[in-house]
């Protein structure tokens, strides 16, 4: 089954939720669906929460777990009154190509008989919900310890609707770039490519945390990184093998291209490290792991197990280095290296994934080009432009939302406060009381 | 009397306290403490950030005793605590004016 899938699953959903009864419910992709929306939530609480958690100071734990626990409750209320209309929204007409109709605003016209593609319409929309909701979590990576959470908030909330749910749309709402034969299966455009440059765009804007370069900054626990990043390599099956929106073999397959390319993406950066470094480290071997499941994403409904193999490992070297370059020839603070992982990783499966799903390969074959397309030129190319297009409007976008919040609220903390720690200024806790 | 400090490498510790006991040398304070000299330090790497931690993890113990009994227990502590490699650690002898056990009021010698 081709990436397209969803984006075809939608445009049946678009006579579907005009008329409720169109479509007919499937109660395996259902049941599975389910399991794969619970899954995805588990991957940003507790995920990713314990993930970035551990990795900044122990005076600014408690504000990494509140961004992201809050942003998953007020992205959640975002996506119900507007995100998903935008995303997906229809009233029964052919999809625009840059944003949806408001024919779902506030969930309207999405009942208990509602059917998009095989499943519940409910069900996609909730399942849609938590994409929704992890993609801006992750930018909580680049401005970690220093942002203010007002402005955090604000910033998310305008963020949801005005970069994702539009990109979210172009790719798999029936959108310019979807029909165009983008093979993005569950979110290295969308998701991984919009959080993480928006989150270099916010490095860079904000600037470096105070000490930067100077000072010493380790992760002050460890134990809660691997922890997490263990939550977001079980939730990855669902938000890969669920993008299928079907219990079938392109959900079986999603899965396994997913574990392999976990794996060998793990291995590739702790092998990086050992040779280059002398030791293996755990914080290299999670983050490997993180690149390998960032990278496979967009190609994981396009490529064979050998091609994920290849991608993984890939993904494991490139990351390394561009985390390195990032951080020491830059000197950009993007605290929590989301962009040399997610967004590298990002562009780099989907770039891989014009190549590895051409079926004259061998081994390396993946599941052919989307329609009309003959070439793995010709299937690169819309992946690039796939690329570039994201790339540009997500900086460009988010540039002008950040710029807006700070004149508003202000995005960072007083540098005094920042020395303090942003668990008591600014929420009045601690972490540990030991 | 005297006030031995000894900072060796944290896992020669129990070995420093067994010899201690075996010449009769029964108490002494504990402390985990941090510090370098010739050893330096080591260099941590988390994602391609390199931070130097100049301090190493060694322990500090003291021991009170009488002028007699100093030089068993350096021997003591050298014999079990040298590994031989950069890092083992030093002992200081440093004069001890007075001593009260508190429960009982004894001073002196009498209280160690």
């Amino acid at each position: 089954m081709r990436p397209l899938q969803r984006t075809a699953a939608l445009l049946l959903a678009a006579s579907a939720s005009a008329a409720a009864s169109a479509g007919e419910i499937n109660q395996a992709d259902t049941a599975w669906i389910l399991t794969s929306t619970a899954l995805v939530l588990f991957m940003t609480i507790p995920g990713l929460s314990l993930f970035y958690a551990g990795l900044v100071r122990s005076k600014n734990v408690l504000s990494v777990l509140m961004q992201c626990f809050a942003l998953t409750c007020l992205m959640s209320l975002v996506w119900f009154a507007m995100g998903y209309t935008i995303a997906f929204g229809s009233e029964g007409v052919e999809q625009g190509k840059w944003i949806g109709d408001f024919g779902n605003i506030f969930f309207a016209n999405i009942g208990m008989d509602s059917v998009t593609g095989t499943v519940p319409a409910t069900l996609f929309a909730i399942f849609q919900m938590t994409f929704a909701i992890i993609t801006p979590a992750l930018i909580v990576g680049a401005f970690a310890e220093r942002m203010r959470f007002s402005a955090m908030l604000l910033f998310s909330t305008l963020w949801l609707l005005v970069v994702y749910s539009p990109v979210c749309h172009w790719v798999w709402g029936g959108g310019w770039l979807g029909s165009m034969g983008l093979q993005d299966f569950a979110g290295g455009t969308v998701v991984h490519i919009t959080a993480a440059v928006a989150a270099l765009v916010a490095a860079m804007v904000m600037g470096p945390r105070r000490g930067f370069g100077t000072v010493a900054m380790p992760p002050h626990n460890l134990t809660l990184t691997v922890a997490g990043a263990g939550m977001l390599w079980v939730g990855w099956f669902g938000f890969n093998a669920g993008s299928a929106v079907a219990a079938d073999g392109s959900a079986a397959m999603a899965m396994l291209v997913t574990h392999l390319s976990a794996s060998a993406g793990a291995l590739a950066w702790m092998g990086m490290e050992w040779v280059r470094h002398g030791k293996p480290s755990v914080l290299g071997i999670v983050t490997g792991m993180v690149a390998g499941l960032g990278t496979i994403t967009p190609a994981s409904g396009s490529v064979g197990p050998a091609a994920a193999v290849v991608i993984g490992l890939t993904a494991g070297v490139v990351c390394y280095y561009a985390t390195s370059y990032l951080k020491n020839v830059l000197k950009i603070d993007d605290s929590l290296d989301v962009f040399p992982v997610h967004g590298v990783g990002g562009m780099l499966g989907t770039l891989l994934a014009g190549i590895f799903c051409s079926t004259q390969l061998g081994i390396f074959s993946g599941n052919g080009f989307s329609d009309g397309i003959d070439s793995i030129g010709g299937q690169l190319m819309v992946q690039a432009t796939g690329v570039v297009s994201t790339l540009v409007y997500t900086v460009v976008v988010t540039f002008v939302l950040l710029k807006l919040v700070d004149a508003m609220v202000g995005l960072r903390v007083d540098p005094d406060e920042e020395t303090q720690g942003l668990d008591l200024v600014l929420h009045d806790e601690r972490g540990y009381d030991l | 009397m005297k006030m031995i400090t000894a900072i060796i490498k944290p896992f020669k510790l129990d070995d420093v306290r067994d010899a201690l006991n075996q010449i009769g040398i029964a108490g002494m304070t504990v402390e985990e403490v941090k510090g370098y000299g010739r050893q330096k330090g080591h260099t941590e790497l988390y994602r391609g950030a390199e931070y130097v931690v100049e301090f190493q993890p060694k322990v500090k113990l003291q021991i009170a005793i009488s002028d007699a009994e100093v030089e068993n227990a350096i021997e003591a502590i050298c014999s079990v605590a040298s590994t031989g490699k950069i890092g083992d650690g030093k002992i200081f002898v440093s004069p001890l004016e007075q001593s009260i056990r508190i429960r009982t009021g004894e001073t002196g010698e009498d209280a160690l």
